[in-house]
């Protein structure tokens, strides 16, 4: 008898713009022990299905048409409040995406990983902390007494899911369902959640809900996995049979999105077009001076694709901004033989046209009250490169470039997709024709799909433009589909360099290798 | 902490300076002054009073010496209460200003809390439209009318409670405290629903829903830490404008405290009075900005440990 069984689930939302069904007539059910792995875009109603069965949807503007979530004999759709209480944190616990936001700022760590036991079983506070305390040590943390007391905000994103998990084992749940928990995190960080995640699940014979947009995160883990386009599964199966002969046309796409393989060699021309020497970026913090950025050098040719790779904290994004005089650095940086350094805020505004940035979040890089004609048009007016009747041809040409619709040029930001918004904001970088691109993470927040939409765009971009790109991304099966070259960055010391197929096939660092090995693909 | 609260005694130091000597300087350009009553004293004795409070001296040494006597903590004599210090009546009319005062930061608090904690609990209904009407009528009401008007249904049709007065008869304190408490309850509810509605958008406390926490756990516990912290912030500007804002109140129900004093000083030039008021306010203004500063940082982990380690 499955653990949990979801037959005919139907959930819609109501809103002022109409009627939109998120999960349409989905069944599935679950065993005691086994992982399913559900995968779909934004969109899909993967998240919807799961947080439906949890009561956690707003009722309104979200409601359940029909269906039947069974578990333990209880319908969890149609139980009382008290009892889905009972249930909820209890006996189906959940962790979420973004471990940053996910815990409660204002509560010590303890006092929220000891809420569950407290509260269901009527634990004493002193048996909850010993408790909470265990757990802690088992999902590794370091130094759990110290620890327990301390606040959120001291802890780093991957601890903080760490706690997450800890918070939602503590009440020993029968169904634990993840939700993207390890898309925010580094893939270091990922492969250690994931690990976690599969060893909790053995040790403790629990049935794991993982959704992810991603297919390779699933493969390792999940016994089936279920793939959901528009609100309805279009594929299920055993995980191998899934990846070895997928049925549905999607999931043939999901599976060719995994960024694989490496970059066919393109024509770079060996002449620098940026040159840095013994960069150095320090800040002052309490602590007193730190050094961010410890003597690197490194050059980007022209016409090529430069990756810079290494985790959060690394400082590979504090170089591309140095670059850009962003942040302020010391030691010697040139571009196209111009120095960039010593130049004050005013002289280098002219470089400024031809050395431009793409950012990581397309939703907060991109002003929400400019529409994209007028977020287009802005580089174009302030550098005098159009004007009058020239501007709409302008923006209308980049547009086209970037492939988004003209009818669009009127709409706003919110009214786009992810992968939408961050081709907005390449357009708006290549608008005043630059040659030279520091991209910071720019595929690192979107689904798989759009990623390998992105990617291509880029390339097609830089051999169309003869443009020369810092692509700075802490994923190295990225770097390798797109890149040239590769630096790798840890602590702010550059520790490897070289083509990427070298240093695919022989990383000399072992830093390189831990994030080798971390890559979904090897997990598998 | 204790260095950050040093500084910002520090920074007071200043800005009391500057307050006092602007005082200083408007009250004399004013026209009139304390001894021009509307019969006429004589010559001679107008000079012999004025020579009593060093008023026929230049203007300059007369600030200077009232500078030196200042940062001794003396505020001189009033010049319209025969005998009596400013230290004596600041005594004698502060703690009534005080407790009305504080009455109607209670007033806001709970009144105002609750409304705005309500109304954000279901953005967009009935409960919501109600209490936020409510608050706009409060804060679009002045004082002056709202007063009189709470005299008339709760002292003189129902009679309920008192018209006048502080602390001569039962209940008679309720009044003045809800009059002056109502504008500020106001803000307080638009400010509370504010920061709640944005707290209870957080993915933390779709978290605490998903531990199975019942609703008043999720919001009393999980929300209302960070939902207040606006709130906490408006205090000290709130507690500002309740003691100076008091003398309305004060005038309307007959009640012997500050404000009135302070009023009165203006009218009849009692400069050293105006004076002595001002200078006692704005330290009560600073010190109760840096107690809602010291407050909120206490509230918000992350600004505890930065201001505490400065």
């Amino acid at each position: 008898m499955p653990l949990l069984s979801v037959n005919n689930l139907s959930v819609s939302f109501h809103t002022r713009n109409g009627v939109t069904e998120a999960v349409k007539d989905v069944s599935f059910s679950l065993s005691k022990g086994e992982t399913l792995g559900i995968v779909g875009e934004s969109g899909s109603g993967k998240s919807v299905s799961c947080y439906s069965i949890m009561g956690l949807i707003p009722q309104p503007p979200g409601r359940i048409e029909s269906g039947q979530a069974m578990l333990d004999n209880i319908d969890l759709l149609k139980c009382n409040e008290k009892t889905q209480l009972d249930i909820r944190g209890n006996k189906v616990a959940m962790i979420f995406q973004d471990p940053m936001t996910c815990l409660n700022p204002y509560i010590r760590v303890g006092e929220q990983l000891i809420e569950p036991l407290t509260y269901h079983k009527n634990v004493s506070r002193i048996v909850a902390k010993q408790r909470a305390i265990e757990l802690l040590k088992e999902v590794g943390i370091r130094d759990p007494e110290a620890n327990f007391d301390a606040w959120p905000h001291e802890f780093s994103g991957g601890m903080r899911q760490r706690v997450m998990i800890a918070m939602a084992l503590i009440a020993e749940p029968e169904l634990l369902i993840a939700d993207e928990p390890t898309t925010a995190l580094d893939v270091t960080i990922q492969k250690q959640i994931l690990e976690l995640v599969a060893d909790i699940q053995k040790r403790r014979n629990i049935a794991v809900i993982f959704i992810s947009h991603d297919l390779a995160v699933v493969k390792g883990l999940a016994d089936r996995i279920m793939v959901m386009k528009s609100g309805e599964i279009v594929e299920e199966g055993e995980t191998n049979t899934v990846f070895n002969n997928p049925q549905h046309e999607y999931t043939k796409k999901l599976i060719a999105a995994i960024p694989t393989g490496a970059k066919k060699a393109s024509q770079v021309v060996d002449k620098s077009l940026v040159q840095v020497d013994n960069l150095v970026v320090e800040f002052t913090t309490d602590q007193g001076r730190f050094r961010a950025i410890d003597e690197v050098s490194f050059d980007v040719k022209k016409g090529e694709i430069l990756g810079l790779v290494g985790e959060s904290g690394s400082g590979k994004s504090t170089i591309g901004r140095s670059l850009l005089q962003l942040v302020s650095a010391s030691g010697k940086a040139t571009f196209d033989g111009i120095s960039l350094l010593d130049k004050s805020a005013k002289e280098f505004l002219p470089l400024r046209r031809r050395m431009q940035m793409i950012f990581q979040d397309p939703y907060a890089s991109l002003n929400p009250r400019m529409n994209v004609f007028d977020t287009l048009a802005e580089p174009l007016k302030v550098h005098g490169i159009a004007s009058g009747e020239g501007l709409v041809e302008a923006v209308f040409a980049l547009m086209d470039d970037v492939g988004l619709d003209r009818k669009f040029a009127r709409k706003y930001p919110h009214e786009f997709s992810g992968g939408q918004r961050q081709r907005i904001a390449i357009g708006r970088a290549i608008a005043t024709k630059p040659d030279f691109i520091v991209a910071d993470e720019p595929v690192s927040a979107l689904d798989v799909t759009i990623q390998k939409q992105i990617l291509e765009l880029i390339e097609s971009l830089v051999k169309k433009h003869n443009l020369s790109m810092l692509f700075i991304s802490h994923d190295l099966a990225v770097v390798r589909r797109i890149c040239d070259r590769v630096i790798v960055l840890k602590h702010g010391v550059l520790v490897e360099r070289g083509h990427v197929n070298e240093v695919w096939s022989s990383p000399q660092h072992q830093y390189t290798q831990s994030l080798l090995n971390a890559t979904p693909d090897a997990i598998a | 902490m204790g260095k950050f609260i040093f500084y910002r005694v520090l920074q007071a130091i200043p800005v009391l300076w500057i307050v006092v000597t602007i005082t200083f300087f408007l009250v004399r350009f004013a026209p009139g002054g304390p001894f021009d009553a509307e019969k006429s004293v004589p010559p001679v004795v107008k000079a012999a009073l004025e020579a009593q409070y060093n008023l026929d001296q230049p203007l300059i040494s007369q600030y200077f010496s009232y500078m030196g006597d200042l940062l001794q903590g003396d505020l001189g004599p009033t010049f319209k209460y025969p005998g009596r210090s400013v230290n004596e009546l600041i005594a004698t009319g502060f703690p009534v200003t005080a407790e009305l005062g504080l009455y109607a930061i209670l007033v806001a608090l709970v009144i105002g809390g609750i409304a705005g904690i309500v109304a954000a609990l279901k953005p967009n209904s009935t409960q919501d439209y109600v209490s936020m009407s409510i608050a706009m009528i409060g804060i679009c009401m002045p004082t002056f009318l709202l007063g009189p008007l709470l005299v008339l249904v709760f002292g003189i049709w129902l009679e309920w409670l008192p018209v006048s007065g502080w602390g001569d008869l039962p209940g008679d304190k309720i009044l003045p405290s809800i009059t002056l408490g109502a504008m500020y309850a106001a803000y307080v509810a638009r400010l509370s629903r504010g920061g709640m509605m944005e707290v209870m958008s957080q993915d933390y406390i779709r978290t605490a829903r998903a531990k199975g926490l019942p609703n008043y756990m999720v919001v009393l516990k999980h929300g209302l830490r960070g939902g207040i912290l606006p709130v906490v912030s408006y205090l000290g500007p709130a507690f500002a404008g309740i003691l100076s804002g008091s003398f309305v109140i004060e005038t309307v129900f007959q009640i012997h405290g500050l404000g009135r004093f302070y009023v009165q000083a203006a009218f009849n030039r009692d400069y050293t009075l105006i004076l002595g008021c001002t200078v006692f306010l704005a330290g009560l203004i600073i010190l109760f900005n840096l107690l809602s500063d010291v407050v909120a940082a206490y509230l918000n982990p992350r600004l505890r440990s930065e201001v505490g380690s400065k």
